[in-house]
């Protein structure tokens, strides 16, 4: 068991923080929704869903290929986003955090149960594009180019995510607007419309990450529903609502599962949990969140 | 004189008992026929409301009554699970009096299900499972399983490969009881033709990326990957390995495919895998005019279960019309000296186990180029014997 190849864990690495960038790509929309708005969205794997399907319904239907699915699929899914929180989580935004969650896990059901009913659960093909066909030979493994175009593409979303709220003007009324409402109002801020676009733009992430998984992963109703245990896991351990910690657990985790994945495949599932339950025993409010 | 005597007479006590046997007939006056499988959920397009149509299509054809008494349908999703599964299958022939139970497709549930059918002295219509605990271990008088199993198809696929010289093999597999059997029976074949299980992984049900486990197969030195997995896990596994070009290298095979899970691969990605399969939908006049059909009410091309559930309905009904009674036992007998014969069953009969063994194809998935339109996915190879595919009959199952 212990044998080990450097070759082949080099190759486990990068495949983990491949993974990895994947993983914060999910977290992080999740993790803007629940820091910014304090709702805990149970829908963000049935968005992810959206988002895959909304590029195959492109290629398949209306001749749209992958580069403009991956524009489309999170403004689409976006506006779906916003039209949700506009119609459905407003209205019950004064009560308790129990209600939206309630209400988005109800939500994500039925949108993968319409799903399922209209297109079955086998799921559906969709070609890589050819653009990002073959890969690369590295000393140690054979690495293909989409996989190298996962990274790159998704931690530039996430850094340039980052960046905005963390560090311009946009992203300081953004929290402001969430930790005082009534003073920004005052300032003459739409909060509302902040909160609308916010959640908008958490679940356009997560559409964004369905178009990039729909060459790689089986395009099928419950492909969501798999992912978004384990990316609420690493949302906590990154630290309920930090932005970076969402990303930095994401990277993480991948890499920690991927080398599950080499030494003891059959525990891959569950060792995200088991740091989650570590985490949270050793640092309650997660690796990166600010102590309550 | 006095022994001429006691012939008639036996003659006539027979002659009364069978007539008591045939005054049954069918039992309150109508056949049910329940239609169990998952509905909605991973396994919902094997069988699922395509195996209800087919049923259906199997009662309408019989002309919707048997033996002067009209058939009736219930059907049932049992989500998986097999409590869920045996209550239903209790409730049916408690107080609904349902006769038989198809569709079935979870070996845990049909394991359930067929144990309170056995009990009850009734049919289990086995039309989807995989497992061939049905033919073994837990084998039963009232287990008719149609329509495949794991062994057929290990041997349709593996032993060919073998032979040919691909000796290495390296599996990828479900960490569940389906995976295991399918891996253990699988590496009995690559190890009864001359060839050697260079390694295995265990991978979780529902793992999104198997690049690792890629990696890992593609370092073994193996001739052929197996995949012991099946639907989502499959397609996942699938559409990694053609990305990290395994598959330019190394053969890549699936030990249990149904239909969509071919239809959810881009064919540049599944093209040119080599399987088995109990029944295509394209392979002569007679498959091709029930299949079109039942594309037109169902939208989709049949699976191989949905085939088998029609199948199986429709002799189940010619038995109880030929006999003349719904008598569980009677049925079973009639079926398992009577060969079925129709666009399913090829060279078919059901032996004394419950094992219907008939034709089964090796087929290669057709590439991009080659399919004249998304349902033109099998190129069949090779035709084997049902005895060639089936496990032989164990004596401690030979029912009559």
């Amino acid at each position: 068991m212990f044998d080990i190849n450097i070759m082949a864990l080099s190759g486990q690495l990068l495949i983990g923080l491949i993974n990895g960038s994947f993983y914060a790509l999910l977290s992080l929309g999740l993790a803007i929704i629940f820091g910014l708005l304090n709702i805990i969205n149970f829908t963000q794997g049935a968005m992810y869903m959206l988002g895959a399907f909304v590029a195959w319904f492109g290629l398949d239907l209306v001749g749209l290929d992958y580069w403009a699915a991956l524009v489309v699929a999170p403004v689409l899914v976006g506006v779906v986003g916003m039209l949700v929180q506009r119609f459905l989580l407003r209205p019950i935004a004064n009560e308790n955090h129990l209600y939206s969650l309630l209400l988005t896990i109800g939500l994500a059901m039925i949108i993968q149960g319409f799903f399922t009913h209209l297109y079955g659960s086998s799921g559906l093909p969709y070609a890589m594009p050819e653009a990002l066909k073959g890969g690369f030979r590295l000393p140690f493994m054979y690495l293909p180019m989409y996989r190298a175009w996962v990274v790159v593409a998704a931690l530039v979303v996430c850094f340039a995510t980052w960046w905005v709220i963390e560090k311009t003007r946009l992203g300081a009324y953004l929290r402001a607007g969430t930790e005082n409402p009534q003073l920004m109002q005052a300032f003459g801020i739409n909060v509302p419309l902040i909160v609308t676009a916010t959640f908008g733009f958490g679940v356009a992430l997560a559409a964004f990450a369905g178009v990039m998984a729909a060459p790689i992963y089986s395009v099928s109703p419950e492909m969501g529903a798999n992912l978004l245990i384990v990316v609420f896991a690493i949302v906590v351990i990154g630290g309920m609502g930090s932005i970076a910690g969402a990303i930095l657990a994401g990277l993480l985790m991948g890499v920690i599962e991927g080398l599950t994945k080499y030494f003891y495949p059959e525990a891959s599932s569950t060792v995200i949990f088991l740091v989650m339950v570590l985490v949270l025993m050793l640092k309650p409010a997660g690796l990166f969140g600010k102590e309550a | 004189m006095k022994a001429l005597n006691k012939t008639l007479l036996t003659a006539a006590v027979a002659a009364m008992l069978s007539g008591a046997a045939l005054a049954d007939g069918i039992s309150d006056g109508k056949v049910k026929i329940g239609v169990m499988a998952d509905m909605g959920g991973p396994f919902g397009d094997l069988c699922g409301r395509g195996c209800v149509t087919a049923v259906e299509m199997a009662v309408e054809d019989f002309g919707g009554s048997v033996a002067g008494a009209p058939i009736e349908l219930v059907t049932a999703d049992d989500q998986n699970k097999p409590d869920l599964g045996s209550a239903k299958a209790r409730e049916w022939i408690e107080s609904e009096n349902v006769d038989a139970i198809t569709g079935l497709v979870n070996s845990a549930v049909t394991g359930a299900v067929s144990q309170i059918l056995t009990d009850n002295r009734k049919p289990a219509l086995i039309a989807t499972s995989a497992s061939n605990v049905f033919t073994t271990s837990q084998c039963s008088a009232f287990n008719a399983h149609w329509t495949y199993d794991v062994v057929a198809l290990a041997n349709g696929t593996v032993k060919p490969m073998v032979s040919a010289g691909k000796k290495k093999w390296f599996f990828i597999t479900v960490d569940y009881a389906l995976g295991h059997k399918l891996e253990e029976t699988a590496s009995d074949v690559v190890a009864a033709n001359g060839g050697e299980v260079v390694g295995a992984v265990r991978a979780p049900l529902g793992t999104t990326d198997f690049s690792s486990y890629i990696l890992q197969a593609q370092a073994s030195g193996a001739d052929v990957v197996a995949l012991a997995n099946t639907g989502t896990d499959f397609v996942n596994a699938t559409k990694t390995a053609a990305e990290f070009g395994l598959t330019d290298m190394i053969d890549l095979v699936g030990l249990l495919v149904f239909t969509p899970d071919i239809q959810a691969l881009d064919p540049a990605v599944i093209g040119g895998m080599k399987l088995t399969t109990g029944f295509y939908w394209d392979y002569d006049d007679a498959t091709r005019d029930w299949s079109k059909r039942f594309i037109e009410r169902h939208g989709r091309i049949p699976s191989m279960g949905q085939a088998g559930a029609y199948s199986v309905t429709m002799n189940y009904l010619k038995a109880i019309e030929a006999t003349d009674t719904d008598d569980g036992e009677t049925v079973m007998r009639y079926l398992k000296t009577h060969k079925p014969d129709d666009f399913f069953a090829r060279n078919a009969y059901l032996r004394a186990d419950g094992r219907m063994v008939h034709d089964m194809y090796q087929v290669r998935v057709k590439k991009a180029d080659e399919r004249r339109d998304g349902n033109d996915i099998f190129e069949i190879e090779n035709v084997i014997a049902g005895d060639q595919a089936f496990a032989p009959m164990l004596a401690q199952c030979e029912f009559n």
